[in-house]
């Protein structure tokens, strides 16, 4: 076991600049918030609005914000690294500092924008577009959010408590184990992934069962919108691939806290598991982030076409075909491991196979536009900025499952191109997209378009700068994680545009930020509740929907229920008569899932210093909270009718 | 306003490529200027993937500029507009099919190159193995039949295929000289066949390619390729003029440091192989057959 | 399983003054339990991986005892009557609630309660045997996936033990419910499910072992 004897300049990081920056900054806003906080006395408002909810839609809100403030200390992460890169020889960080933020970077960017980002859209929009009140299970729903937040919190807190990890986001053996890493970092990083991967875990159930079960009346499965497809065929990934990677990352805990030797070089441990577990989650994860985008995508191109989807029923079987493909592709990401010809033949193939449900995704997006009325707007346009960005990065992922000539990219500057190629321009795009087409949705009124324009114009042509030349770096033979490189490669010229490259999309982030900021004061009111001219059930309801969201639970007829329902109004087909509303059963709120997390913080948090003391104190007070849940018959209450009523009237609705 | 900027987002990629390939010359395009046949047959798989692949990605290209372009929602746009229309066999089938063809052609050429690359390059002359070594952060090459070691470079001779056996006694790392051929992991406790081969003279650049720590970034090397009696002088002058390696010159060598170019004129018979056995090498029959396919 | 969810759980609509009520969050308990056996597929999944592990590793023993030489025939067998038993006895249990026999109900419960705790001990005997002997979790590659496929069940045991001592306190509060029979009824498949389980545990793991 490792010895853990630690003073106070190894547990709090010193004799960085950096890293003093950071605890300042810390210190200053959380001052700031808690003085904000006290002064307008917003502290209960804090825990009764927010802390304690079980809506869906606050929840969705919540996931976003903390994706977007993760989005931004993942692109400072960036932004330090392209610096570092920018010329050869650089003494900007030394390969310590460079090692901890390239991991940082890789572990926030998946784990802690991504997946809260799609949490969030699924959140927001799922129950909405499929007529339900809430998701299956609202009280699972909050621990969820709360055990992503704290494991965020516990990853970030290693940047100034003990040091972040330094072994990659993937974090593989034996450059992990004790022997070769004995800090703290590796131990937040195994621990926050854990924490948050319960989390992600129960979300992936809830979705599964709030959308095979909770649909309105009249909406078969073929009658979704495709961005419920793509949620449910995202949470069959979630509940199939996140346990795999809840072992392997608990066997290479075990192995360094209780000296095991699962995947240690002596002991009988074989590395290669490891990687193979990592991998068996980490494909399925590339999809589970992207898949939701391509409902994304398939809403607003849908929308903002004024048009039919094309080739739905093509469309849902794409999704599911990528869903099941997904599983049998791992080994791509390590051609080079060895194994044999015919092992390496079939993923290969496996890979390319699933360009094709792919590639015609795009061209059903295409043919959706075709005889139709594309509006630009922003939405649309990350849509549209969308399809070019993922075409090239699809296609050379193509050339990345080529297995013999995957040995001359993998690990190489053309891997890095074309895997933030699918990433940003897939995930980080579509989310975007979602966010500015349900943002009014959300809050009611719109972002404002001239900063949103010129943050995705520079957002994507900052893109296509930093990322194109590393391509050619990749064939020049330049590896990844290197911290520097020598001259006389001709590697410099082409870092020093893609650095380039990347400050122009960390600008394209300050005016997406800025344009956020001003549409808070100025934006544009939503009064009717579907500013698009939507197709979806969500924008029947008024924005910000109503917390029990529909007074009267719709009975859909068609695909595109909305529309169908705008369709028949203007054709003069009065709606069938309206039941009379009745009283509402809706889920009461409560602190637990925040006092739940909380504890799994603390047991986490002393795990990483080995205090098991803490550890005790912390499952002690999550076993509490378990059993206070079991005992709690008081779960639930009902909306009277006079009360939904009057929100309604508020509407302007009856 | 709009309409410009579209086209201009489409051009600038294509102009930065230019200004970027103005700064740099064909030879450093390691991957297309191979030296051996693997490197050959390898460039000619990401060239061919690079047109199959430009078969869709330009076409979608055109066909999304051209549709924002026709049916954009402006007024007096007099392009038919139909929100009905979804449905179209004819074309689902076309692009279900173009792309699976496509896919075919380079299913075909990846098995059948995956297949040749695990055997040595044709036409062959008389392999030579090499057993290498990555440790934290430099390159152990052993010559089992010459009997000496160098570390960070090596001497190979042209026109014999180069039987690389690699394993790690350290993180696993990744063997990689572009000009030569694509990459193999060095791993603890596995021996790792890796065919290449070098056609003409030079010197050829070599790094690790999977992270493995603090100085990860300086584990660069340089594979030497000359005539075989070249070699065999190198050979011979190695064995005479430079200091054998020892056990405990070893177990220095495995310490954490980075150091530049070292050659011994002998080293501990079966290091290699017990270093493999010690790490989980006894667990591994594919490492014992290829340990033995040598002797 | 879906007569057993019919005949249990189809009540009519809930009424709150003589008024139907649209549910918000639960039309039906059995959303629950659906959503139960989605956390049991999930949960599946966890022991593959560890399955897999063991796999791979269990002849990496290092200078550690093979699985022969550590594997006690006697204890392993009683472990698994023990956990057999105790899954006969919660589905008892559940039988005697569906016809509302709340008394058997309680004592089948129990009963499979002690059965629960025996299998727990006689575990905890063999880890602590083992341990005392010197063979670890560090010992090697092989003890490690030993120790961490077992426990784990250990753990999912002992975690169920608690959570239907919970229940148990509250059939004997408020007798059968439409929510406490929804409870009795997801603890039990959770014990079938670890029964299941146990049963791959025993043949790849102590059977194999014993006999390779």
């Amino acid at each position: 076991m490792p010895d853990d004897t630690l003073n106070v300049s190894h547990f709090l990081v010193t004799g960085d600049p950096l890293i003093y920056g950071a605890d300042v900054s810390i210190v200053v806003v959380s001052i700031a918030i808690v003085a904000v906080l006290t002064y307008y006395r917003k502290w209960g408002w804090l825990w009764r609005e927010w802390l304690t909810t079980v809506d869906h839609k606050k929840i969705g809100i919540m996931y976003m914000i903390a994706a977007l403030l993760m989005l931004f200390r993942g692109g400072v992460d960036a932004l330090l690294m392209r610096t570092q890169l920018a010329f050869p020889n650089m003494r900007f960080l030394k390969a310590e500092h460079y090692n901890q933020i390239f991991t940082t970077h890789g572990t926030i960017m998946i784990l802690f924008m991504a997946m809260p980002f799609i949490f969030a859209m699924m959140n927001i929009a799922i129950p909405l577009m499929i007529g339900a009140r809430d998701v299956a299970f609202p009280y699972l729903n909050a621990i969820s959010f709360w055990m992503f937040f704290f494991g965020a919190m516990l990853f970030n807190l290693s940047f100034v408590i003990g040091g972040s990890p330094d072994a990659g986001w993937t974090s593989y053996p034996p450059l992990a184990e004790s022997e070769f890493n004995l800090g703290p970092g590796e131990n937040y990083y195994l621990l926050a992934l854990q924490i948050s991967g319960i989390g992600s875990i129960a979300t992936g159930i809830n979705f599964f069962v709030t959308i095979l079960k909770m649909r309105a009346p009249g909406m078969t499965l073929m009658r979704m919108p495709l961005f419920c497809w793509a949620v449910l065929a995202t949470s069959v990934l979630i509940i199939f691939a996140f346990p795999v990677l809840t072992v392997a990352l608990a066997l290479l805990l075990i192995d360094r806290i209780a000296g095991a030797h699962f995947f240690t070089m002596l002991g009988g441990g074989n590395p290669m598991m490891y990687i193979n577990m990592f991998w068996i989650w980490g494909h399925p994860e590339v999809y589970i982030v992207v898949l939701p985008a391509f409902g994304i995508f398939s809403e607003v191109v849908a929308t903002f076409s004024g048009k039919r989807i094309f080739g739905y029923a093509s469309m849902v079987a794409s999704l599911m075909a990528i869903a099941v493909i997904s599983y049998f592709t791992w080994l791509h990401h390590f051609f080079t491991m060895g194994a044999g010809p015919g092992v390496n033949s079939f993923f290969a193939l496996s890979t390319m196979i699933i360009a094709i449900p792919t590639g015609v995704k795009i061209f059903n997006w295409l043919a959706t536009m075709y005889n139709g009325r594309v509006r630009v707007t922003v939405p649309m346009k990350w849509a549209l900025g969308f399809i070019p960005n993922f075409a090239v990065g699809g296609a050379t992922g193509v050339m990345l499952s080529v297995a013999p000539a995957d040995y001359q990219y993998h690990n190489s500057y053309f891997l890095i191109a074309h895997f933030h190629q699918t990433l940003i321009g897939g995930v980080v795009f579509g989310m975007l997209a979602g966010m500015y087409y349900w943002w009014p949705k959300m809050f009611g009124f719109l972002l404002e378009e001239r900063y949103a324009n010129w943050g995705f114009w520079w957002f994507n042509i900052g893109f296509y700068v930093c990322f194109i030349p590393q391509y050619l770096l990749g064939f020049m033979g330049m590896t990844r994680r290197i911290y520097t490189y020598p001259t006389g490669m001709g590697w410099s010229t082409l870092n020093l545009i893609s650095t380039i490259g990347a400050f122009m999309m960390g600008l394209g982030f300050l005016f997406i930020a800025a344009g956020i900021v001003y549409s808070i004061f100025y934006g544009e009111r939503d009064t009717t509740g579907d500013p698009w001219n939507g197709r979806t059930l969500e924008w029947s309801l008024p924005s910000p929907a109503p917390h029990y969201n529909f007074a009267r639970i719709p009975v859909v007829t068609s695909r595109d229920a909305w529309w169908t329902m705008k369709e028949e109004r203007k054709q003069g087909v009065l709606p069938p008569g309206r039941d009379e509303l009745r009283p509402i059963h809706m889920p009461k709120n409560s602190g637990r899932p925040f006092i739940l997390s909380l504890s799994f913080f603390v047991a986490g948090f002393g795990l990483v210093f080995h205090w098991y003391i803490l550890t005790v104190i912390g499952f002690a007070a999550v076993a509490a909270c378990l059993l206070l849940r079991s005992f709690d018959y008081d779960t639930d209450s009902y909306i009277p009718v006079d009360e939904i009523k009057k929100t309604e009237a508020s509407y302007g609705r009856s | 306003m709009k309409c410009k900027s579209a086209r201009w987002y489409r051009v600038l990629p294509a102009g930065a490529a230019c200004l970027m390939l103005s700064g740099c010359t064909r030879e450093q395009f390691l991957v297309f200027n191979p030296a051996g046949p693997v490197g050959k047959i390898e460039m000619h798989l990401v060239i061919l993937s690079m047109v199959l692949i430009g078969i869709v990605v330009v076409p979608v290209m055109l066909i999304l500029w051209y549709i924002v372009h026709r049916f954009r929602d402006r007024p007096n746009n007099r392009a038919p507009y139909r929100p009905e229309w979804s449905e179209n066999r004819t074309l689902e089938f076309i692009w279900w099919g173009i792309p699976i063809i496509i896919i075919g052609i380079l299913a075909v050429n990846t098995v059948r190159d995956t297949f040749r690359l695990t055997r040595p390059p044709e036409p062959a002359g008389k392999p030579l193995t090499i057993h290498v070594t990555s440790l934290d952060w430099k390159w152990l090459f052993e010559y089992p039949d010459q009997k000496i070691a160098t570390v960070n470079y090596c001497y190979i001779p042209t026109g014999r295929p180069i039987q690389f056996v690699l394993t790690a006694d350290a993180p696993m790392n990744s063997f990689w000289v572009p000009q030569l051929g694509g990459q193999e992991y060095t791993m603890p406790g596995m021996a790792m066949r890796l065919w290449l081969q070098a056609d003409k003279p030079g010197t050829y650049f070599g790094s690790g390619a999977n992270f493995t720590g603090r100085g990860y970034a300086h584990m660069k090397f340089d594979v030497i390729a000359t005539s075989d009696p070249e070699f065999s002088q190198w050979a011979a002058k190695v064995r005479q003029t430079a200091p054998a390696l020892t056990r405990s010159g070893y177990t220095q060598l495995v310490k954490q440091s980075v150091v530049g170019r070292m050659s011994f004129s002998s080293f501990p018979p079966g290091l290699f192989q017990e270093i493999i056995m010690r790490e989980g090498g006894m667990y591994m029959k594919h490492d014992i057959s290829v340990l033995d396919n040598k002797a | 399983m879906s007569v057993m969810q019919g005949s249990l759980f189809n009540h009519p609509p809930s009424r709150v003054g003589g008024e139907r009520v649209e549910h918000a969050d639960h039309p039906d308990p059995n959303l629950w339990i659906f959503g139960f056996w989605i956390f049991l597929a999930s949960d599946l999944v966890l022991f593959a991986s560890l399955f897999a592990t063991y796999a791979v590793l269990h002849t990496h023993i290092a200078n550690g005892p093979s699985a022969r030489q550590i594997f006690d025939v006697t204890g392993f067998t009683a472990e698994t009557l023990f956990l057999l038993t105790s899954s006969f006895t919660c589905g008892l249990a559940t039988w005697s609630m569906r016809r509302g026999q709340q008394g058997w109900l309680k004592a089948w419960l129990v009963v499979t309660l002690i059965f629960g705790l025996l299998f727990i001990g006689f575990e905890v005997d063999e880890f602590a045997t083992n341990s005392m002997k010197g063979y670890g979790m560090s010992t090697s590659a092989f003890l490690s996936a030993f120790y961490t496929l077992v426990g784990t069940h250990g753990c999912h045991v002992s975690l169920g033990i608690c959570w239907m001592v919970a229940i148990l306190i509250q059939v004997f509060r408020l007798g059968i419910t439409e929510v406490t029979a929804r409870k009795v009824f997801v603890v039990s498949l959770y014990w079938h499910f670890l029964d299941v389980v146990w049963v791959f545990i025993f043949t790849v793991v102590y059977l194999t072992g014993v006999m390779g």
